[in-house]
């Protein structure tokens, strides 16, 4: 039962302690009303119908990246590479859309997704595979791969796929409006929220009602236990990193297929990083990454109107972002810590 | 001539409802040689504990040299002489026993000369009776070598007090006696004061001048080794005569050959030959015991078996298939693993008892109908059965395996690993730092695996647990064979010396 408590009592402290650490910023250096300033990422978030939508929307992304960390942390693997592969899936995706532009829509759309889930998933068992079989740390190289996933982008949009009318902003040629995936009727909200929320919904049902999850956190918690299983790690680690990177990928893809309609460089804008942001904060738990990723998302909303009414700059979310971050990883230490465990016998 | 006498007086201790300790009073004299007896959970340990400082007694007062002195903090009872060699290793595994000594000193300088330090450590090896490798990570010593370390460090800080838990668990007899002895010697020039947590009665009539034995947190008595014999002190500990269960060893002619290694080479961690072309057949309803000191590649032919290393040369098979330590083939041919430290080796932590039981058939029916799916109900049940069936203490099924003791978890392990009825059985160390009921149950079902019908390869650093149960014995010396033959006709000599290379 405590466990449980712990579980929301942990990361809500370290969400209290970020905005105090946040408030105090605002008010010594940016000289404004912290309250004040509370309450208008509120309105700005959560406040309006209009500022709902913003929010859902810029979440969307997010769950989906979210998983690329969450899949592989359940075997024990940090990766951090899920904005290289929602920019390769991304890339893929506009690819895969534009060969196939003249077919009915769902049939573009599919191939869309499932040009960035094999991409994307490739891109992540590429830093599984190096880690399983060449002993490289799959932090450091799925971080190095982003930055060879970006120029690889670059790449293609200036080089073999790019639109000569893109003048300004090189890109793909674009996918075609007939194709892009629409709004959830009655609102500006696209259907890759609802997309991630199923992705959510699916990969809590393979980690929790599954052998292949089950494996999993077997090898999470003890790699010579599952040896002696006969578990085939690598196996395993490929599955996880791939399956983490197919759904990163697939959030390029919505990306593209729902608010670009292109690909090129407005897919680096860091919904990776945020999606690394929001499965710590939700403990890798799957269904958690919902909430975790509307309540970020929300932030992300709020930057405009802090920007209009307070002159705050742009980055003033961005900052409360890597202040959650920090906060988050120091909490990890107090799992086992507020209430004082029975000492053992 | 500064071996310290310690009184331990009217020490209690509660965890929670549990009176781990109940008005415990303990006299030990100067250079004696004193041995806390005691089934597992009867105090031993809380009651060093709380003398070392590492808990807070409820109550309960110290003398040490006749004075009274507070040790709240194990640095205090440091400075006062006292130190303490624990079951479980403490060095640091992945610096080398030279970076661990110096460590462990309590003033350092900011800048270390190494070349000092190890000349300076080097000498002091010269003074003791046995010596460790001083450039090894402490990770690549094998385990008698650890424990022999962890002494040699609590030498090296010139404590003059050692309290050892359980210290030669992980040696071979022979090291044992080593060991032991020297400190005994050293206790004999009141160089030394030794109180030693045990369960082998062997150790205490042969090192040991007085016994101190608990049982549930109470103190039934202390008495001088002479006066007592082993049904005596048996019945202190246990409160009744012992009752071993002895399973009937049927005699039955080895069957036809289960398992066959064939050449087989397996390197250690830091890439040496550890088993060096080793051929051994073990046949159905045998068990073959493979003994040997420590570190000659037990614990990598044990690995390999397991599926946990892999062979750089050679071929295994089983029932003449050949076999490489994947799933479907530990299933088909049901193989089961015992490892030493089975919470570290055979088991996720953090999972519960009941996944931890079903680690072997998760994917099998009925936890899953398909090889996808998972229900946890009949995980469950199958479970319960196991720990009603192997008499597990545990909460529940969902209790994590990691809040049980260390003879419960080798139960739940046993019962994941037997229930199989497995034809061919892989079993190292199983009794390390078991009390003795567990340890007279679990070599029992052994021996119950055995006489049904299974191989069994029982590799022990424990002679006696060897002698007691194989039908053939093997000596393991530098990743070779150096010595097979039949238990009947066993020489123990030629076993010792086998074990010791000549």
């Amino acid at each position: 039962m405590t466990a449980v408590v712990e579980r929301i009592a942990v990361p809500t402290l370290a969400l209290l302690a970020s905005a105090v650490l946040f408030g105090l910023l605002l008010a010594i250096y940016a000289r404004v009303d912290p309250l004040e300033a509370f309450a208008l990422m509120y309105q700005g978030a959560f406040g309006t119908w209009f500022s709902w939508q913003n929010t859902l929307t810029r979440a969307a992304p997010l769950i989906l990246t979210a998983l690329c960390t969450a899949l592989p942390a359940r075997m024990g693997l940090i990766i951090i590479g899920n904005e290289g592969a929602l920019v390769m899936g991304g890339v893929a995706a506009a690819a895969a859309g534009v060969a196939v532009i003249d077919a009915p829509a769902p049939v573009v759309q599919l191939a869309m997704a499932v040009a960035a889930m094999i991409v994307g998933g490739l891109w992540i068992a590429l830093a599984g595979a190096l880690r399983q079989w060449r002993g490289v740390n799959e932090t450091i190289s799925s971080l190095l791969l982003t930055y060879i996933a970006i120029a690889l982008m670059n790449h293609f949009v200036e080089g073999p796929l790019r639109d000569p009318s893109s003048l300004n902003k090189p890109s793909t040629w674009p996918i075609g409006d007939q194709n892009m995936i629409g709004t959830i009727t009655g609102t500006d909200v696209h259907w890759g929220l609802v997309l991630g929320i199923v992705a959510c919904l699916i990969v809590y049902v393979w980690m929790r009602f599954t052998t292949w999850g089950f494996a999993l956190q077997v090898i999470g918690g003890n790699p010579k236990t599952a040896r002696m299983m006969g578990l085939d790690v690598g196996r395993y680690v490929l599955l996880a990193c791939g399956a983490g990177g197919a759904m990163a990928g697939l959030a390029g893809m919505v990306e593209v297929a729902a608010i670009h309609g292109r690909a090129n460089a407005s897919l680096a804008v860091g919904y990776g990083y945020s999606g690394i942001l929001v499965s710590f904060l939700a403990r890798h738990h799957p269904l958690a990454i919902v909430p975790v990723s509307i309540l970020l998302g929300g932030i992300g909303a709020s930057g405009g109107l802090l920007q209009r009414r307070l002159d705050l700059p742009d980055a003033a979310v961005v900052v409360l972002q890597g202040i959650l971050f920090v906060a988050i990883l120091a909490s990890e230490t107090l799992y086992g810590r507020l209430w004082k465990p029975k000492e053992a016998a | 001539m500064n071996a310290p006498s310690l009184e331990l007086i009217g020490f209690s201790k509660r965890f929670g409802g549990l009176a781990a300790l109940d008005e415990v009073s303990v006299k030990i004299v100067p250079g004696a040689f004193h041995a806390l007896l005691g089934e597992n959970g009867a105090g031993k340990s809380t009651l060093v504990k709380c003398a070392m400082g590492y808990y807070a007694a409820d109550a309960g007062e110290i003398l040490l040299n006749g004075r009274q002195v507070v040790i709240n903090h194990p640095k205090q009872a440091h400075e006062l002489g006292l130190g303490m060699v624990y079951q479980h290793f403490t060095l640091v595994p992945n610096m080398t026993v030279l970076e661990n000594f110096v460590l462990s000193r309590k003033h350092l300088p900011s800048v270390i000369d190494w070349t000092v330090e190890r000349q300076r450590l080097k000498d002091f090896f010269d003074t003791t009776p046995f010596t460790v490798p001083l450039d090894l990570p402490v990770a690549d010593l094998a385990a008698g070598q650890k424990q022999k370390a962890e002494i040699l460090r609590q030498l090296y800080l010139k404590r003059t007090l050692l309290i050892l838990d359980e210290p030669t668990s992980v040696l071979t007899p022979d090291e044992a006696d080593e060991v032991l002895s020297t400190l005994k010697q050293m206790t004999r020039e009141l160089v030394l004061t030794i109180v030693t947590i045990t369960h082998k009665f062997r150790e205490v009539n042969a090192f040991c001048d007085t016994v101190t034995v608990l049982r549930r947190g109470k103190l039934v008595g202390t008495r001088p080794v002479s006066e007592l014999d082993n049904d005596t002190m048996a019945e202190m500990m246990v409160g009744r005569r012992e009752t071993r269960a002895t399973v009937e060893r049927e005699q039955r002619a080895a069957g036809k050959t289960v398992l066959q290694i064939e050449g087989l080479s397996v390197a250690n961690t830091v890439g040496q030959l550890a088993v060096d072309v080793l051929s051994l057949d073990i046949h159905a309803g045998e068990i073959v015991g493979v003994a040997g000191v420590s570190g000659n590649g037990q614990r990598e032919l044990v690995e390999t078996l397991a599926g946990q290393r892999h062979a750089e040369a050679g071929v295994m098979k089983v029932h003449g298939e050949r076999y490489t330590a994947t799933r479907p083939e530990m299933i088909r041919h049901r193989i089961a693993c015992l490892p030493e430290e089975p919470l570290r080796n055979a088991c996720v932590a953090e999972m519960s008892v009941a996944e931890n039981m079903a680690l072997r058939s998760f994917d099998q029916a009925p936890a899953s109908p398909d090889g996808v799916r998972l229900r946890r109900a009949p995980m469950r049940d199958v479970a319960r059965r196991l720990i009603e069936a192997y008499r597990v203490k545990t909460p529940g099924p969902d209790a994590p395996i990691k809040a049980l003791s260390g003879g419960n978890v080798q139960r739940a392990v046993l019962a994941r690993e037997l229930s199989s009825e497995g034809d061919l059985l892989i079993v190292a160390n199983p009794c390390f730092g078991l009390d003795f009921a567990a340890v007279a149950e679990i070599r029992a079902r052994i021996v119950q695996a055995r006489n049904r019908g299974a191989a069994v390869l029982l590799v022990s650093e424990d002679l006696d647990e060897i002698l007691q149960l194989s039908d053939r014995i093997v000596v393991m010396f530098d990743g070779k064979l150096a010595l097979q033959t039949q238990a009947a006709q066993a020489d123990v000599g030629a076993i010792g010396r086998a074990m010791a290379g000549h």
